[in-house]
């Protein structure tokens, strides 16, 4: 028969039989949460294009669960800036990111928002790890379509092996009183 | 063409005699430097006269020399569509008091254009209906595209100029 | 008159309707705007002052993310712009290379600029179709220079490469299927009874005003004013070509989309002539300092050798003069105005950008609408954050 050209989604592993599986809580969950996350596209500058061409029907971000983009923080799962962020956007991409609720990752799509790109000037902000703790970065001037899937898969795999008690931990605490953000 | 130019200058010349301090027809465009005093006046006349008629400014932007007595200069172009005719002022102020007068009653396209010159390079002008920031932080307290300020943010601390090549 | 009247409505930095990112401050009463007040510079990114810092061809990577959905043209434009300073003049074969590549831009930006006006009156399906198209553009620019959307296409008296056999039939191959993709896309949006109610008399300007805020491009076009700087200051053999260029009579948001529309019609025709009247030649002019020697060269003779060295090592210095030229970007007339000392990088290069003069006459668009016209007026003007803070 001929190969069959689609991927199964793995199971995590536990115990099944007839009408039960049997896993730890946070593995369900995160498989839940990894296939149907919200982003919220920060587009500023030339990345943003090529994540209109991403969302697009030829590379098309939404078969891997994130077709309902979300421009209100209150309601998205994932921050993806695209796109140089200068001293002037820093407060508000701030503030962006606080409005967002738990469970929150951030990816930083981009050479200008992972380190600020060519642009060493006075005016634009080197990384935005700078002023919010990010979870993936993307670098490309711009990146191609497929890397920002990978991107996108990368923080699926961060997604769906968080354990749950993460954003309640110390550490977590920790590295956000390092940023400023209560 | 070449008639064309000197009838702009003979004009120019004859309603402006001591405004004018150098006229270049060489290059590109016809380049006539101006006195400060007056500038307006010049513009003006550039665009409300029908022979002249340049009724497009095209851009407006600021220079530094920073030997020169004037270093400050502030750079204008007009255009007139019927024959392509373009014209490059220049006038220059010097640093302590960068004061010129606006054009904006004349275009409005200049509006911003002058907010961005003031604030690349702290010119004044004078009777502008908005003069702040416009593309910088407000908070900024210098004018960064002076020569003598530099590119790099000066407050960075991590990157290390050995290996950066600076 | 009391001031609480009216409501302050914040259409902040980030906006899903504002294609970029500026902020406006609208003062409504009821839905009807008073006044705005507009905030630029949350991307300025310094373009002027890298410059002062940056030899001759590092410019032309700044110049892509001017207005980065046409960026082609900002390339080319300042390429011709460096060649007036040094008084280099391009073969026919360079100019017409020239013609195709920055038509096709220019139908990438008029694309995606109708389409959004499209998304922002609700109507997704255009969008999506048109995106199609895009891609096969960037499949094209691929093929000549390597990148899909910030270009760095192109090099101070030609071009890199030559149009390999496979780009010219996937630009032949483009041109035939577009006006199919366009043709749908019309019968979706252009006669559409609300699309029209949506957009008709809405953000209207006068010719006389446009001219007075300095418009140019399609939006100055769609006023009335047929000025167009491939025709009035023709570059780049432009002249050698036979095009029309469309006119609006009120300024508004349909007569922008219109304009845009008839354009992209026009460009294919330019596309197609330039392709079929294609001269033979070399694909670059011999500019010694700038363009760099075939590597054949470089291996067997000395002075090709110096000449490499020098040119990768940023040491040729342009001869001491200013210069203004401009082009016809997607968004009016994009212009370069270059003061060199004799050094290696310029003294002061300042960028004449279209979005930032036009946009300053929003207030007067809007004013007396409502709040979802000036949400389409924006979008009908394309704004572009890149070249409005540049």
């Amino acid at each position: 028969m001929s190969v069959a050209n689609y991927i199964k989604v793995e199971s995590p592993e536990g115990y099944s039989s007839p009408g039960l599986f049997a896993t730890s809580l946070d593995k369900v969950v995160g498989l839940a949460r990894k296939n149907s996350i919200w982003p919220l596209p920060f587009a500023t500058s030339c990345c943003g294009i090529e994540f209109m061409a991403t969302m697009g029907a030829h590379y098309d971000l939404g078969r891997f669960g994130a077709e309902r983009l979300s421009f209100s923080p209150r309601q998205a799962d994932l921050l993806m800036v695209m796109g140089t962020i200068a001293k002037k956007m820093a407060p508000v991409v701030q503030q962006i990111y606080i409005q967002m609720a738990e469970p929150r990752w951030v990816i930083a799509v981009g050479a200008c928002a992972a380190s600020g790109g060519i642009f060493d000037t006075y005016s634009v902000l080197q990384g935005i790890d700078r002023i919010v703790p990010v979870d993936v970065y993307v670098p490309g001037c711009p990146p191609r379509p497929e890397q920002i899937i990978d991107g996108f898969m990368k923080v699926q795999e961060l997604v769906g092996n968080e354990p749950l008690r993460r954003r309640y931990s110390k550490e977590y605490k920790d590295l956000l009183e390092s940023y400023g953000i209560r | 063409m070449e008639s064309g130019k000197e009838a702009i200058i003979g004009k120019l010349r004859t309603r402006f005699t001591e405004g004018i301090l150098s006229v270049d027809s060489s290059g590109d465009m016809l380049t006539i430097t101006f006195q400060k005093k007056g500038i307006h006046d010049v513009i003006q006349f550039l665009k409300e006269n029908e022979s002249l008629a340049f009724t497009f400014l095209t851009t407006l932007c600021g220079i530094h020399y920073p030997e020169k007595e004037y270093p400050l200069g502030v750079i204008y172009h007009l255009h007139r569509f019927s024959d392509n005719t373009r014209i490059r002022i220049k006038t220059f102020l010097p640093l302590e008091n960068p004061i010129i007068p606006t054009v904006t009653d004349l275009f409005s396209a200049a509006n911003w254009m002058e907010r961005e010159t003031y604030d690349f390079y702290g010119i004044i002008f004078e009777g502008h209906p908005n003069l702040k920031r416009i593309l910088n932080v407000e908070y900024l307290d210098y004018f960064p595209m002076r020569k003598e300020y530099p590119l790099e943010d000066p407050t960075r601390e991590d990157k290390d100029n050995r290996f950066f090549g600076r | 008159m009391s001031l609480d009247r009216y409501t302050t409505l914040n259409l902040g930095p980030t906006h899903p309707a504002t294609h970029g990112i500026f902020q406006n401050v609208l003062t409504l009463d009821g839905e009807q705007i008073i006044d705005t007040e507009q905030t630029i510079g949350y991307i300025h990114r310094a373009f002027e002052k890298i410059a002062e810092r940056r030899p001759f061809y590092q410019i032309t990577t700044l110049t892509d993310r001017l207005n980065y959905c046409s960026s082609p043209i900002n390339n080319i434009g300042w390429q011709m712009t460096v060649e007036k300073l040094l008084g280099v003049k391009t073969s026919k074969r360079v100019d017409y290379m020239r013609i195709i590549v920055m038509e096709l831009a220019r139908i990438t930006d008029h694309l995606i600029c109708n389409s959004v006006i499209g998304v922002d009156s609700g109507a997704l399906t255009g969008f999506v179709y048109v995106f199609q198209e895009r891609e096969k553009v960037y499949e094209i620019y691929e093929l000549l220079c390597g990148a899909r959307l910030t270009t760095n296409m192109g090099r101070i008296g030609g071009f890199e490469r030559d149009f390999s056999s496979e780009a010219i039939r996937k630009i032949y191959e483009f041109i035939d299927h577009l006006p199919k993709v366009l043709r749908q896309f019309e019968k979706l949006l252009l006669r559409n009874r609300i699309f029209m109610d949506r957009t008709i008399h809405v953000g209207p300007i006068s010719a006389e005003s446009a001219m007075n805020y300095g418009f140019s491009g399609p939006n100055l076009r769609a006023a009335g004013v047929d000025y167009d700087v491939r025709v009035t200051s023709p570059y780049s053999s432009y002249d050698d070509f036979d095009f029309v260029i469309p006119v609006g009579s009120q300024g508004d948001t349909y007569d922008r989309f219109c304009v845009r529309q008839e354009e992209i019609w026009q460009s294919l025709k330019l596309i197609r002539n330039a392709l079929d009247n294609l001269p033979e030649g070399k694909f670059y002019v011999d500019v010694p300092e700038f363009y760099l020697p075939p590597k054949e060269a470089v291996y067997d003779k000395m002075e090709a050798l110096i000449w490499h060295f020098k040119i990768v090592m940023g040491e040729i210095g342009a001869p001491a003069g200013e210069v203004y030229h401009s082009v016809e970007a997607g968004n009016g007339e994009l212009g370069f105005y270059l003061v060199s000392d004799g050094g290696r990088t310029p003294y002061r290069l300042h960028f004449r950008r279209p979005c930032f003069i036009y946009y300053q006459a929003l207030p007067e668009m809007i004013r007396g609408g409502v709040l979802s016209d000036a949400i389409l007026t924006m979008s009908s003007m394309n704004v572009i954050a890149g070249e409005l803070d540049g």
